[in-house]
């Protein structure tokens, strides 16, 4: 089958160590299955790879996969993922991204690429149509993300890349692949398995369409879910007007931004600096969207009259200008949206690495962090250190190199594992659990570590979508939760944008996979495939040997200080026992046989 | 008398979503490459810029087909009947806005028919960055000077 329902029906297998490429037509029952990109990806990747592999030798693999409705005028579908075993976590990593890669290569003729073995030398993947090569990257080894798609752009015209910067290259644990310049497939440490390959980028170019199953009724699927997301306040105004930093106040008012690595609370006077209507006024060129999206909240962003800090680039969202905001205490934007420039040009993870500098501000605070480790003095609300650090990271020099272990090491090293404000060694994003207690069972339960887009209960504890819960009720959290995160879990594999969730939900999602892959499917059985994948990815980690679902104990027994959630802590015990109890899985939080086979898995 | 498609690059947010639905309103699939109207991002001058058929009054495209192929409606649209095209493609060379295209895989010639009057791409840009209009009522620039001569006037004066 070629360039219909949705698909294309080719999967390019690449061997790295043998130099091979390989055209093999797409497994269309697991297709039909795990969806698209995150779940299919992960159903390729469980097929072929031991759960135990290190994530870094030549036996992983690393996979590209899109989604039925990426490429199409489904609402926001511009979307691909990055699968592999994550080198941060030793979790199923998968990674999702905007832009415009992922159609490209749809058009160009393919649902994905598998990527096997190592290669002796670096190499780029160079991908016209039909022609697939791999060609030599000597040349564009040891440069940034940005000179490396300018180089790309003009050796190949017009074409989508995709590579990583140098820390993908040095194997730095939480290392992105970055596309179209600065989209990110960025947790985990895709970049880093990337690199471990001896793989700098890859360069695709399509003439190609993408076809759906049912034409008319497909275009008034998606003409119904875009009108809704250009109806909604929050899809269709206010994150075009003020980008995810929209988020800054409205959280920090509910006392649940965590400032100085979560040691001093959530709720923090200087928010307001950092804020998405700040950044308007002092940093916003334009806002900008990726492919087929009509949301746009993407921040074009230019710094002046800052001497080194001068630069253009795009971002941050609200989670990097949190870590390297609220987490580090920097009240200064210009120093915000620097340190973000200089992940978005050398692919590494703000989130991760602005948390890993507010661990170890905390660290030196107490004492536990020599001064001579680190070079200079390392305090809270060090604006000029941190953008320091965030640079020497990204060049591997000196403590940057610790930096660049993630804060679950760092912390660790120094002999305080549990001031790492992660779970499963990935730091929790922008929302301090204490304050709002769903997002803490998230956290603690995401099957890739701490994340906040595994199951997004801001939206329904904080911005009432789709309706308002108590943020600090537990009751009924746990339910709600799998049903976010196995609709998740659909959303990321269809290749729609999970920020269309904001405005729309599982009919329109739904209604939309129908018409483009041809389904008769309800509604609920096309929700059990996000319930399938995320059974999948959890049947990994197991295989895997990773932790049990917990939160850092800041969390679970330091008493938030002040702000509206003052003297909360995380009820973890009790809401991890309806989640399970929701998930049918034992006490233990193991799948149980009965719901394997409810949900056909074998794994 | 034929609609005008204006185009705002200030609204434009370079979401493609213009290429998306007119690839596939003529084609049936999901092609940036056979859309009629593409769309130019110049990343640091963060402007993007929609690019059409304008439906020329003095059409170089159809005065230049040997067949009669391109040919102007009744509605004053150029269209193109791909029956009688002979793909010579001297009307790609002619567009002095590169507005007729060539497509190598489909071997056939493309351009924008504002859709029957319909104009996906309008109708589904979410910014309002591709419109149509009366070119009767195509917003008067003249005035629009004037009104900001009055509110510098009044300025001073104040």
């Amino acid at each position: 089958m070629t360039r219909g329902n949705g698909w294309i029906g080719t999967i390019l297998r690449v061997n790295l160590t043998e130099g091979t490429i390989k055209k093999e037509p797409l497994n269309m029952q697991d297709a039909k299955d795990y969806v698209g990109a995150r779940g299919l990806g992960t159903k390729y990747y469980c097929n072929e790879v031991d759960p135990k592999v290190d994530p870094l030798s030549p036996e992983n693999k690393l996979i590209f996969m899109t989604g039925p409705l990426t490429g199409t005028a489904a609402c926001s579908a511009g979307r691909y993922e990055v699968v592999s075993k994550a080198p941060l976590t030793g979790t199923i990593g998968a990674a999702n991204s905007g832009g415009h890669f992922g159609p490209e290569l749809k058009y160009a003729g393919y649902d994905g690429i598998i990527f096997e073995g190592k290669a002796e030398t670096p190499v780029y993947l160079h991908i016209d149509d039909e022609l697939v090569e791999l060609l030599p990257a000597d040349d564009l080894w040891g440069q940034g993300v940005h000179p490396v798609t300018e180089a790309l752009e003009a050796k190949h015209g017009k074409v989508h890349v995709a590579t990583i910067g140098r820390p993908g290259e040095r194997m730095m644990l939480y290392a992105g692949v970055m596309n179209d310049k600065n989209r990110a497939a960025g947790r985990g440490g895709m970049g880093a398995v990337m690199g471990s390959k001896n793989l700098k980028a890859v360069v695709v170019r399509g003439t190609g369409g993408v076809k759906v199953a049912n034409p008319e009724k497909f275009m008034e699927e998606a003409t119904k879910a875009r009108t809704m997301l250009r109806a909604h306040p929050v899809t269709g105004e206010g994150l075009a007007a003020l980008g995810t930093e929209i988020l800054v106040n409205i959280v920090n008012e509910v006392g649940g931004l965590p400032l100085h690595n979560g040691r001093d609370g959530s709720y923090w006077d200087k928010a307001d600096d950092t804020s998405g209507e700040r950044l308007v006024e002092t940093h916003l060129v334009k806002n900008q969207g990726c492919f087929g999206c009509t949301i746009a909240c993407g921040r074009v962003t230019k710094i002046e009259g800052r001497g080194d800090l001068d630069g253009f680039g795009e971002g941050p969202e609200y989670e990097a200008g949190w870590s390297y905001g609220a987490a580090c205490g920097v009240n200064d934007i210009g120093a915000i949206v620097k340190a973000n420039f200089i992940c978005n040009e050398e692919g590494m993870d703000p989130i991760t690495l602005g948390s890993t500098v507010a661990c170890a501000m905390e660290l030196f605070e107490m004492g536990a962090i020599p001064e001579s480790d680190i070079g200079f003095p390392l305090r809270f609300g060090d604006a000029e250190a941190m953008v320091k650090l965030t640079q020497m990271c990204a060049d591997g020099e000196g403590f940057g190199n610790i930096i660049g272990l993630g804060s679950y090491r760092l912390a660790e090293k120094y002999g305080h594992p549990e001031l790492s404000m992660s779970t499963k060694k990935q730091e929790m994003p922008a929302y301090d659990g204490r304050a709002i207690q769903g997002i803490g069972l998230e956290y603690a339960t995401s099957n890739r570590g701490g994340c906040h887009v595994r199951g997004y209960m801001i939206s329904p504890e904080v911005l009432g979508l789709p309706v308002k819960l108590d943020p600090q009720v537990t009751e009924g959290k746990g339910a709600l939760l799998k049903t976010f995160q196995d609709l998740t879990a659909l959303c990321d594999s269809t290749g729609i944008c999970l920020f269309t969730t904001f405005g729309i939900g599982l009919p329109e999602i739904a209604g939309q996979y129908r018409e483009a892959v041809g389904s008769d499917e309800t509604d609920e059985e096309i929700l059990l495939k996000g319930e399938r994948i995320w059974n999948l990815e959890k049947r990994f980690n197991i295989e895997a040997g990773v932790e049990k679902d917990t939160l850092p104990p800041r969390l679970l027994r330091e008493a938030l200080p002040s702000g509206p959630a003052k003297g909360k802590v995380n009820e973890l015990q009790t809401m991890l026992a309806d989640y399970y109890a929701a998930r049918n899985w034992t006490s233990d939080g193991i799948p149980t046989q009965e719901k394997l086979d409810e949900l056909n898995l074998t794994y | 008398m034929a609609k005008q498609l204006v185009v705002d690059p200030k609204k434009c947010v370079a979401c493609r979503t213009c290429e998306l639905v007119c690839s596939f309103k003529h084609n049936e699939e999901f092609n940036p490459r056979l859309s009629n109207v593409s769309v130019f991002h110049y990343e640091e001058a963060a402007i993007t810029v929609p690019i059409m058929c304008m439906q020329c009054d003095e059409a170089s495209c159809a005065a230049i087909c040997p067949t009669g192929a391109l040919k102007r409606n009744a509605e004053g649209v150029i269209t193109h009947d791909a029956n009688k095209c002979i793909v010579c493609k001297m009307c790609v060379s002619a567009c002095p806005l590169g507005n007729v295209s060539y497509s190598v895989a489909k071997k056939k010639i493309f351009k924008c028919d504002l859709c029957d009057g319909e104009t996906w791409c309008a109708v589904h840009c979410p910014t309002g960055a591709i419109s149509v209009v009366d070119p009767d009522e195509v917003p008067d620039k003249k005035k629009l000077a004037a009104d900001k001569l009055k509110a510098a006037v009044e300025e001073v004066c104040a």
